[in-house]
């Protein structure tokens, strides 16, 4: 796909090169990655669609100049993850999240089965050796697979691993955005890790050798 | 003594704060025994990685073919 179709590539290619990289094919590729993205993580299509508006707009409108795609999809990105966790603090003010209760606690029920009754590994659930995982990073179906292990997560817990994983905050942030206690915080995230650990497991690296 | 259970809440409070020494020795004592949870730990690298990957891939100038195939490296 040529990103400058709507606008002639120079002769020489200027240090500012705005209007050839926002082409409307490659604003709507924004677009569409970063609502997959927002939704993945708010679970809310219209909030979702919103903060990405916003902040595409605010990008293409804000006067400012982008030496390339990567760019631009940057400095969406930085706008939109202010956005994501603005919503998340606002929504936490008036619905607190709470580190128990509903899906939660099926996934604890799932975790819990995971481990005898002394709490040490099942044999048929110890967790296994991954073969060349460095490998199925670069697999376009690991991604599928990887993207659907997200999408099992709870709201929450997607919500609070996503504020940590993906906007890289830091533990303190999270959990003051979320409104939660630091013990809580850290229950939700190994609740999360948990869950996308044994869905990655099952659902990719099952050739693998259990340990014995 | 850290069980199992124990063992991987402490791995994942590791990639969130820094532990004390007696957590890491704990944690140390239990995983020299423990194949199960020295797995465990890899895959939570293996998880951060591909986390970060997602995010390279979001923000990839070619629709993400570029970091696909230069998956980043770990925190």
């Amino acid at each position: 796909m040529s990103y400058h179709r709507a606008h002639p590539r120079p002769a020489r290619e200027p240090a500012i090169v705005t209007a050839a990289i926002i082409d409307d094919a490659f604003v709507s590729q924004v677009r569409r990655d970063m609502l997959a993205f927002a939704q993945l993580q708010l679970r809310d299509a219209a909030l979702a669609e919103d903060a990405v508006q916003e902040a595409l707009t605010a990008a293409l409108t804000g006067g400012r100049d982008f030496a390339g795609r990567s760019a631009l999809k940057t400095w969406v990105f930085g706008i939109l993850r202010h956005k994501i966790v603005d919503l998340i603090r606002q929504q936490a003010r008036t619905t607190p999240i709470s580190a128990f209760g509903g899906d939660d606690d099926d996934l604890d029920q799932a975790f819990d089965t995971l481990f005898r009754e002394n709490a040490h590994w099942q044999p048929a659930h110890r967790p296994a050796q991954w073969l060349d995982p460095e490998a199925s990073l670069q697999e376009k179906h690991f991604w599928s697979v990887f993207d659907a292990c997200l999408t099992h997560l709870p709201k929450n817990t997607a919500r609070v691993f996503m504020m940590r994983e993906f906007l890289e905050l830091d533990t303190a942030e999270v959990c003051a955005a979320a409104g939660i206690s630091t013990s809580n915080c850290h229950v939700i995230l190994h609740r999360a890790r948990s869950a996308l650990r044994g869905c990655l497991e099952k659902s990719w690296f099952v050739a693998g050798e259990r340990p014995c | 003594m850290l069980n199992c259970k124990q063992a991987t809440r402490r791995m994942s409070e590791a990639e969130d704060r820094p532990l004390d020494l007696g957590e890491r020795l704990e944690l140390g004592l239990h995983l020299a025994m423990c194949q199960g949870c020295r797995n465990y730990r890899r895959h939570l690298r293996v998880l951060r990685t591909a986390c970060r990957g997602y995010r390279e891939q979001l923000l990839g100038g070619e629709a993400g073919e570029a970091a696909r195939s230069e998956p980043p490296s770990g925190r």
